[in-house]
């Protein structure tokens, strides 16, 4: 399993660096978002501040929706998930691999995102923060690759995959958005008084990660269990 | 349902179910409005509950039916299309279920709390519900061989109806974690009349459930005859094409 994985990883890596979609659409499409956050919300500190951490799971989840879509064309075009199927490679293994593709992926955009929020709203990282912050990051990527990639695999071939994605995917990783939201919060001490003191210290988010961490789990297991159900239908 | 009846609009057993549901709905009007009488906290307000308790409840077994049709669709044991139908004719009652169970409770909401929404586990999950199966039914209604779109919509059915305790806790643990716990509607302590009205309500919508359950069923049926009988034509019409 863990081979096929691999290769699968490694295909979908190597058509990303060819292609470069994610690089010069989907990312440059995140970071204009977070510009768009602050013509909307009028570049007022004092609300992009506390609303930066959902701001960014916006901003993550949109991109997702965008980067699932486009893993998904390039397998569906020429035939090439009729060849995946016919490959006899283990369906659990694909889907790992084309889960662990999409993470890279979605890290480095988080990575540019991040620096992003940091720079545009004004927004620092305190020291304590940075362990909270790069573990939910992860879990909740994690869970919403997982969740991506089944729901990508399930639209596959369809003709309305752009529209039905963002329907299907987005209630179900709601949880994601709620606990990732919340922790970065913590992580980055957005939540302050009307004196400046941070209200949502760093030890309040490690509950999130850890919930996070048990929410990523379940999707990871779910995606195990029904995809090669899926993948034979797409 | 035998499949000699497909045909026919009803059964005797569907008639019988449908009188009693409109004389279930009928006795609702009548002690909900009525004949019980209003509550001392709540005053006139409680008679949406007699409206919006039964259809939450119907609402979360509609989905449940769902759920579960899709597991034994799933298991190979008990593989049949037939489940797959019951799947999404249930889901389909139970997405306008839940819409009167928001909308009921949103009124509510408004005359008890003041606000039409509150950002409580409940209200929430049961919107982000609503949602799901709509993206549910969307999936139903595409392009697909019955055996595809069965397989794929028991995927979707069952992670959506599992989503929910994890949508309920986190949005539980979030509004308990920042603000303070949100309060539920006031204590209301049943007596005689106002208990037996809730519980005629709950009888009428499972009646109607019932109802419209058979008559989905009947109707996804029909469509499927419709089908095969236009396949089997098409055949016949080429048949005589080549033998002429």
């Amino acid at each position: 399993m863990l081979r096929t994985a691999r290769l699968i990883a490694a295909k979908d890596l190597r058509l990303e660096l060819n292609s470069r979609v994610t690089a010069f659409q989907v990312l440059p499409f995140a970071v204009l978002l977070v510009v768009l956050f602050a013509f909307a919300f009028d570049a007022d500190a004092k609300v992009l501040i506390p609303a930066a951490p959902g701001l960014f799971w916006i901003a993550v989840l949109l991109s997702l929706f965008l980067a699932v879509g486009r893993m998904f064309t390039t397998e569906t075009a020429d035939g090439a998930l009729d060849a995946l199927r016919l490959s006899s490679l283990d369906p659990a293994g694909i889907f790992l691999g084309k889960a662990v593709a999409l993470l890279l992926e979605l890290l480095l955009l988080e990575v540019v995102l991040l620096a992003g929020v940091l720079v545009l709203y004004d927004v620092s990282v305190p020291a304590s923060g940075v362990v909270l912050l790069v573990t939910t990051a992860f879990a909740t990527s994690v869970g919403l690759v997982a969740t991506g990639t089944l729901y990508g695999v399930l639209s596959a071939g369809t003709t309305v995959r752009e529209t039905l994605l963002p329907l299907l995917i987005g209630p179900v990783v709601a949880p994601l958005l709620i606990g990732a939201s919340r922790a970065f919060e913590a992580a980055l001490g957005t939540r302050r008084g009307l004196d400046g003191s941070v209200v949502v210290k760093v030890s309040e988010g490690w509950p999130w990660a850890g919930l996070l961490t048990v929410f990523a789990l379940v999707y990871v297991a779910a995606g195990l269990l029904a995809f090669g159900a899926l993948l034979e239908d797409a | 349902m035998n499949e000699s009846n497909v045909l026919h609009t009803g059964t005797r057993g569907s008639r019988i179910i449908g009188i009693l549901a409109l004389i279930g709905l009928a006795w609702m009007v009548v002690f909900g409005l009525l004949i019980s009488p209003p509550d001392e906290v709540q005053g006139d307000n409680v008679r949406y509950l007699y409206l919006h308790v039964p259809a939450a409840f119907l609402t979360f077994t509609a989905f449940g039916v769902t759920a579960v049709s899709s597991i034994l669709y799933l298991w190979k044991r008990t593989r049949s299309l037939t489940w797959d139908r019951i799947a999404g004719c249930s889901a389909e009652i139970g997405v306008v279920l839940t819409a009167v169970t928001l909308a009921t409770g949103m009124l509510w909401g408004k005359l008890s709390w003041g606000v039409y929404w509150r950002w409580d586990a409940l209200l929430t999950s049961t919107a982000l519900l609503l949602v799901m199966f709509i993206g549910y039914l969307a999936l139903r209604g595409l392009e697909a061989s019955p055996q595809v779109r069965a397989r794929r919509c028991a995927i979707v059915g069952i992670i959506a109806f599992l989503d929910v305790p994890l949508i309920h806790f986190s949005v539980n643990w979030w509004r308990t974690l920042h603000q303070p716990a949100s309060i539920g509607p006031r204590k209301t302590t049943f007596d005689g009349p106002m208990l037996l009205s809730f519980f005629v309500s709950l009888v009428a919508f499972i009646l109607v459930y019932i109802w419209l359950m058979m008559h989905r069923n009947r109707l996804a049926m029909m469509e499927q005859a419709m089908d095969d009988h236009g396949l089997q034509m098409a055949i016949a019409e080429r048949h005589a094409e080549v033998s002429a």
